[in-house]
């Protein structure tokens, strides 16, 4: 059975309660007495009826459909497992929860053939408990959809307030989703700080932050790990090298001399053209920046560093991630820029020329001096931007955990250490699977202190020239 | 009138105007190494995509050898109507068609070439067989996919004997490089000569279908509540502050949750469009959360006033009146956040979505894979053929991502009104 089932009878059933809403309203209308009076029959109009009444039909059955589809798969592993075919599983770990998945693939037709003969046995259970918890779903959804849908329609009366109750819904529905946003922020904060909480347990914060070997071996036994291979230094290092210093060495010449370009020389023309541009470049997939740096740039930056004797130059290096994640930054810093120097009010500016300044000493002494929070500021989101950024590092940095200060050599940052910790196939009780999450709350952290930095330095920037 | 001082300085003629030609010198440079900016960004953005389209074109081609095969001579002993239901495949599979397109490449070709034809090729024979059972009594001219070896050696690398005689069959104009459509209809394989687009392609059809049921009205409805409705106090406030920051969080940090709380919850549906979508969804909210805002802000006052003014409710006044003028705004932001959701890979490596899949998804819940993902997996391939496909995805993309940008700029030139 298709899980969408229950949500596709739930908005069955609140088309039901629409039509049938309106037309008892309707039939309200009809049937008044004609009367002298010119007020009219129903405090609110007939749609407002049908509306309360598919409301009341649809959320609660909708939402208990939500609620079923995330219990049911535990539910029914319970069952599978009381059955006798189970008593036969190994006791737990991956190959339990493999034939699992199997049987479960095997039971809803997804797959045909079985690896394992236990799946095959596990099949006729899994298909019993499929349909005993699919009949119970589909029987609660169409109760709760039913009676909820038909409270409301018995409480329809020509002078029910239906528009004041559909509008309170509506109201509430706009609350829900802006809270979505909250739960959203809690949600990694708390799926971050439980895993790194449990990666803390095994391995000590600070071996964690301060230690210089990275080396985790997810292969190894979970008992063995120490802590002595989780020093996440070197990534640390790795991230700042390649995101912060050469990207932004890159990133900030081109991206602010663009900017200063195209506002204050470029006639308009030029500057329709090439803002849309630039965009094009923040626009491109990080996955094709990726691709790009592996395949062109790395090579070429490892026979350019061979060329001037650079015996080092490895073909994954942090020059390529850098500099393309540097290109891929330009119209990000060019945007903040613009922005900022904008914002300069036009008495400043005239002010300079009138004094005969010529444009460039303007820019220089005037301008950019004036614009300069906003500038830093956009400079931070870039940064924040560039240590974030994975696909161009996983594609193009390398694996090797190194603190070095010589560009050529390859080096790994916290988000490839992420990727390579988690594309595995460790078990989640592991140090090394662990310790993804461990970087990911550091990356987090470091992220949303530099945002919230940013956007507030931004916030009285704008002020001070309003 | 004041005396003018008589004691200044005269001033220094020449050494004034040395000044000013060096002021304009710094001028004039300034002004170049600002053009030269904007150049050098145009210029990467052009070598990239004139690189990305020189490889590509390639990998919409694949090498192919084409013979003839008389199925009238009777050697394929199979009757019309089991051609047709699901089993075909396997009748044809039974009544030894792929021998016999072996045999016909051996005699027709070269006994050396016919080794080389791709293991899978007699199922185009097959299928074109069962689109037109009338091919049975024909003698018909096919186009043999061969194996990645010999598609490299015309390629003019791999092994010299190989390329010998992948120079011979050139030349004699059996073995060529063909426009290879098939690869806009198939799924994922294992040799580049015989993989497809439409798997991931599919995939992000239907990743980005959850997203956007997801993210557009979470999105909107939030937009309207922040921006009509919510009260001045400190709930609101850490409402914006937290949309502000989601929009800056690492898009990998979006995987992480999207690792340990959706997939804890639906263990089972693990690599499948409805996980990644609600985890591009998550990504995609507060972008249109933030550009819904500024639609919304943009409708003047006087649209609120007036419908209230006749007797409209506050509800009424945003849904009838503010939200219709505010919708084209809206929607580009909505474009613009679902083009960064296409092109979003990292988040989707950590939910699982990198597994081969050799078939394109047919549900929500299917395994699938995305076509960012699928890029980044051939380009870790060895082989030099996937080079070509990897551009050839990444053209694909990277059409879509223009259409989707350019609907956004014609919806705002089309509707954007000012007031």
């Amino acid at each position: 059975m298709s899980p969408a089932i229950p949500f596709l009878l739930a908005l069955g059933l609140a088309l039901f309660g629409w039509l049938g809403g309106r037309a008892r309203a309707n039939l309200f209308k009809r049937n008044a007495a004609p009367s002298a009076s010119r007020a009219p029959v129903l405090h609110s109009l007939p749609a407002y009826h049908a509306w309360f009444v598919a409301l009341a039909a649809l959320v609660p059955s909708a939402l208990f459909a939500l609620v079923w589809s995330a219990a049911s798969p535990s539910l029914l592993i319970a069952r599978v497992l009381a059955d006798p075919a189970a008593k036969a599983l190994p006791a737990f770990g991956i190959k339990r929860d493999s034939i699992l998945s199997e049987a479960y693939a095997l039971a809803t037709g997804n797959a045909t053939t079985a690896f394992d003969p236990l799946s095959r046995a596990l099949v006729p259970a899994y298909r019993s408990a499929l349909e005993f918890y699919g009949a119970i779903g589909l029987a609660a959804t169409l109760v709760l959809g039913f009676a909820g849908g038909m409270l409301a329609w018995l409480r329809l009366r020509p002078d029910f307030k239906a528009r004041t109750q559909v509008e309170r819904i509506v109201m509430g529905a706009l609350l829900l989703a802006s809270l979505v946003a909250i739960l959203t922020t809690l949600g990694i904060v708390a799926s971050l700080m439980f895993e790194t909480f449990r990666f803390f347990e095994i391995v000590s914060p600070l071996k964690f932050l301060f230690g210089t070997h990275w080396s985790p071996d997810p292969m190894a036994t979970i008992g063995s790990a120490t802590g002595d291979n989780y020093g996440a230094l070197p990534l640390f290092w790795g991230t700042i090298y390649i995101g912060a210093v050469i990207a932004m060495i890159v990133a900030i010449p081109l991206g602010l001399m663009s900017a200063i370009y195209l506002t204050q020389y470029a006639t308009p023309t030029m500057r329709r053209w090439m803002k849309p541009l630039l965009e094009i470049l923040a626009g491109v997939p990080t996955v094709v920046y990726g691709y790009f740096a592996a395949l062109t740039v790395a090579p070429a930056i490892r026979d350019f560093g061979h060329a001037v004797g650079i015996a080092s130059a490895s073909s994954e290096s942090a020059l390529a991630a850098g500099v393309v994640m540097g290109i891929m930054i330009i119209p990000f810093v060019s945007s903040m820029a613009d922005d900022s120097i904008a914002a300069v009010p036009q008495a400043m500016r005239d002010g300079s020329l009138a004094m005969g300044a010529t444009k460039y000493e303007t820019i220089r002494r005037v301008l950019v001096p004036a614009a300069l929070p906003g500038i830093v500021a956009g400079i931070m989101l870039a940064v924040s931007r560039a240590i974030g950024e994975t696909m161009i590092v996983v594609m193009a940095a390398g694996a090797t955990a190194r603190m070095t200060a010589n560009p050529f050599e390859s080096m790994t940052t916290v988000t490839f250490q992420i990727v390579a910790m988690l594309t595995g196939e460790g078990s989640f009780d592991h140090p090394a699977t662990l310790s993804a999450f461990a970087l990911g709350m550091v990356l987090f952290l470091v992220t949303l202190t530099l945002n919230f930095i940013a956007l507030r330095v931004v916030k009285r920037f704008r002020e001070a020239y309003d | 009138m004041t005396d003018a001082p008589t004691s200044t300085r005269r001033p220094d003629h020449a050494a004034s105007a040395l000044r000013l030609k060096k002021r304009y010198a710094a001028e004039r440079r300034f002004r170049l190494a600002g053009a030269g900016a904007v150049l050098f960004s145009v210029a990467v953005l052009a070598f990239l995509l004139i690189s990305m389209s020189w490889n590509g074109i390639g990998g919409f081609k694949r090498a192919e050898l084409s013979t003839q095969i008389d199925f009238s001579a009777g050697a394929l002993t199979i009757s019309p109507d089991q051609l047709s239901g699901e089993d075909a495949m396997r009748a044809l599979e039974g009544a030894g068609l792929k021998e016999i397109v072996q045999f016909a490449a051996a005699q027709g070709i070269d006994p050396a070439a016919a080794a080389e034809i791709d293991n899978d090729a007699w199922r185009e024979v097959g299928r074109r067989l069962i689109a037109n059972p009338g091919l049975l009594n024909q003698k018909v001219t096919v186009s043999l996919p061969v194996s990645d070896d010999l598609a490299a050696a015309l390629r003019g690398d791999g092994d010299p004997k190989l390329r010998v005689v992948a120079a011979k069959l050139a030349a004699e104009g059996k073995l060529a490089r063909h426009w290879d459509w098939g690869f806009l209809s198939r799924a994922d394989a294992t040799h580049a000569q015989s993989v497809g687009i439409w798997g991931a392609l599919k995939g992000s059809m239907l990743t980005m279908a959850v997203t956007l049921g997801l993210a557009f009205p979470v999105g909107v409805l939030a937009a309207v509540y922040l921006e009509e409705y919510a009260p001045r106090n400190r709930w609101t406030d850490v409402i914006e502050v937290s949309i502000n920051n989601l929009a800056a969080v690492p898009s990998i940090i979006f995987g992480l949750l999207g690792l340990a709380v959706f997939l804890g919850l639906f263990p089972n549906w693990r690599s499948a469009p409805l996980i990644g979508g609600m985890t591009l969804a998550l990504m995609t909210m507060p972008v249109i959360v933030i550009s819904g805002r500024n639609a919304i802000k943009a409708v003047p006052p006087s649209i609120r006033d007036a419908a209230l003014g006749i007797g409209a409710s506050r509800v009424q006044v945003v849904f009838h009146h503010v939200l219709p003028l505010a919708l084209p705004g809206i929607l580009t932001g909505t474009i613009i956040g679902m083009a960064r959701a296409l092109g979003e890979t990292a988040p989707l490596l950590m939910i699982g979505m990198r597994a081969f899949v050799a078939s394109a998804p047919d549900s929500l819940t299917a395994p699938s894979s995305v076509l960012p993902v699928q890029i980044f997996l051939w380009s870790d391939e060895i082989d030099r053929g996937f080079v070509e496909r990897t551009s050839a995805a990444i053209i694909v993309l990277l059409l879509f991502l223009l259409a989707m940008n350019g609907l956004a700029i014609y919806l705002r030139n089309r509707f954007e009104k000012r007031w």
